[in-house]
């Protein structure tokens, strides 16, 4: 088996292979290479950036159309939530008794919305959109909560332009917070 | 789905109402006086021919042959030990199924009984087809089969799991233990630890995150810290000795010990190195906790400690004053259960309980406390106090923090309630 070369390895690597001795600098030639045609099939990540977000385009108009087709029948023809969650709405409720956790009320990043429903939505058929039909749905229901005007058209560089309403209200983990 | 449907007239006595019903027939003195809640379909006494001084009709002729089972089950006289699923979701999809806390003994889940939670149903997956992936900011890009997985060295580790949301904050509140907190099971897992995948593809400068992707339909997607990936995290395929079953990531899970439930990746197929988290649906608008003012907490990963007694719990009815034994469950996400207390008076006294060696970190402790209950109405609870020294809270004071939109971490002290009859139900109801 070939012995595998780690100079250039990261430090946290480096940490790893302190703790395993016996093996310090070899690897166990374990796997292969991943080609580049490979991982650009499979990685479907979109970040907060919008970085990975494929060509294409999509309207508030198409949206409508492939909304009423593949979403409305769970998510309710505006977004008002059935089988599947409230879309749409919510705004100004987070802080009451009884919060609407929404797409416009509560999701930060709106480049989340591509990505989510790319992987895995409709929940009957994922994957099967086309990225011109998810941009055009994610467009529609931005659309619905009053965050894009009805002439709007997303692609890699619209989305991420997006600012969403509670994108600052997100905190990290300050538990244990009680004793 | 349980026997209620068959008709209890048909169906097998649980375990629970055999003893029930022998401890009739015997004035309780057998039985050892602890009823299930489904003991109300009384089955037939049991045929006094079969009783001392009389020899049961199963020695008089032989058993089933060696081979009737070629994967055992349980007796028939267990058939009413199942998942707790209900049976009114909207959808059963994205939804999830209770273990039976209140009916185990000890701290290993049978494979069959550990909790589900699924957020695109579950896939069949053949593992000659299932492939690992790891690529991002490492040196070499690679991809494993299950035979590659196999091959590294690997490690077998004792963990529970634990879904965020067990329970929530709001009412109503469980009846039983394992509607109560009966999303949390816990299996010896056996795999490579997920360091040493990482250390064979080569982790470049910048890698602070690694995104698990699941092959479910649901592509699920966390974003995991590396210090967890480099600490105790590990890529499993088997639990309590046979393979992953398939509602439990088959063929390959990612298991982060005390992580919450969701982001130990079933059916785990890609490894993306990054430098900042993915940001994906579950980590902020779906796995984040809804403060009183609007904010959310976000990357709350660690199950915080947490007890519950399971016998007597919900559900249960004590027929006989005098000995008892309390005994129940203890877990912390932070590390060792280094004590849990149990009070049987309403919270004013709490007596230390035993704890059931081994105790091991960041897995089920089983804890037991003798006690003798004299009939009067009792409030009986545990709470968990692990080796940061961190002491399980009660509800009170996790609402006044938390307010109840939280939704997830609820690690609150349960009380039970037993009434001058025996019945035990939930001491917050």
């Amino acid at each position: 088996m070939a012995r595998r070369d780690t100079r250039a390895i990261g430090l946290a690597a480096l940490l790893v292979l302190a703790a395993s001795a016996a093996r310090a600098g070899e690897g166990y030639g374990i796997g292969r290479p991943a080609t580049a045609a490979e991982i650009a099939g499979w990685n479907i990540d979109i970040d907060r950036a919008g970085d990975n977000l494929p060509p294409g385009r999509g309207s508030v108009d198409r949206g409508r159309v492939v909304f009423a087709e593949h979403c409305a029948s769970c998510h309710g023809a505006k977004g008002e939530g059935a089988l599947g969650d409230q879309l749409v709405g919510g705004q100004g409720t987070l802080a009451t008794a009884k919060p609407v956790r929404t797409v416009g009320s509560f999701w930060p990043y709106a480049t989340t919305l591509f990505d989510y429903i790319r992987r895995a939505m409709p929940q009957n058929a994922p994957q099967s959109l086309s990225n011109d039909d998810v941009y055009a749905v994610a467009a529609f229901i931005l659309n619905l909560n009053g965050l894009l005007p009805a002439d709007a058209v997303l692609d890699a560089h619209a989305l991420p332009a997006v600012r969403m309403p509670n994108r600052d209200s997100f905190v990290g983990d300050p538990r244990p917070d009680v004793r | 789905m349980t026997d209620d449907d068959t008709g209890a007239a048909t169906r097998p006595p649980s375990r629970r109402e055999f003893l029930r019903a022998s401890g009739a027939m015997a004035g309780g003195a057998v039985a050892g006086g602890l009823a299930g809640r489904a003991a109300a379909a009384e089955p037939a006494a049991p045929d006094a021919a079969n009783l001392p001084p009389n020899v049961p009709e199963w020695m008089k002729a032989p058993g089933e042959p060696m081979g009737n089972e070629p994967y055992g089950t349980p007796s028939v006289y267990e058939k009413g030990v199942v998942r707790n699923i209900s049976k009114t979701l909207k959808q059963y999809i994205s939804a999830s199924g209770r273990t039976p806390l209140q009916d185990l003994d000890g701290i290993i889940t049978p494979n069959g009984l550990f909790y589900e939670r699924h957020h695109g149903g579950v896939p069949t997956i053949d593992p000659a087809q299932h492939r690992l992936m790891v690529h991002g900011l490492v040196e070499r890009p690679l991809i494993f089969t299950m035979e590659d997985i196999r091959r590294f060295p690997s490690q077998s580790r004792i963990h529970f799991i634990e879904c965020s949301g067990n329970p929530v904050y709001t009412r109503p509140y469980g009846k039983t233990a394992s509607d109560l907190v009966g999303l949390v099971s816990c299996a010896e897992w056996t795999g490579v630890p997920l360091k040493t995948v990482l250390a064979e593809a080569g982790l470049e400068d910048g890698a602070r995150w690694v995104v698990a992707e699941g092959a479910d339909a649901a592509a699920l997607t966390r974003s995991v810290p590396i210090e967890k990936c480099l600490d105790d995290a590990m890529l499993v395929y088997s639990q309590n000795g046979e393979r992953l079953r398939p509602q439990q990531g088959y063929p390959l899970r990612l298991l982060l010990p005390g992580f919450e439930g969701n982001m130990n990746v079933k059916w785990l197929r890609r490894l993306k190195v990054t430098t900042e988290p993915a940001y994906s649906r579950e980590e902020t608008s779906k796995y984040t906790d809804l403060m009183p003012d609007g904010t959310a907490r976000e990357f709350t990963f660690h199950m915080e400690a947490k007890s519950i007694i399971t016998r007597p719990s919900g559900g249960q009815k004590l027929t006989v004053r005098g000995f008892h034994e309390i005994t129940g469950i203890a877990w912390s996400g932070h590390g060792k259960i280094a004590r849990v207390e149990v009070s049987v008076d309403g919270g004013h006294d709490w007596q230390t309980a035993e704890l059931q060696e081994p105790v091991l970190t960041r897995a089920l402790t089983r804890f037991r406390l003798p006690w003798h209950w004299n009939g009067e109405p009792a409030m009986i609870q545990s709470r968990a106090v692990d080796e940061t020294g961190y002491v399980q809270p009660t509800l009170q004071e996790l609402l006044a923090v938390r307010g109840s939109n939280h939704f997830y971490h609820n690690n609150a002290i349960w009380p039970w309630r037993i009434d001058a009859a025996g019945e035990v139900t939930n001491g917050q109801a």
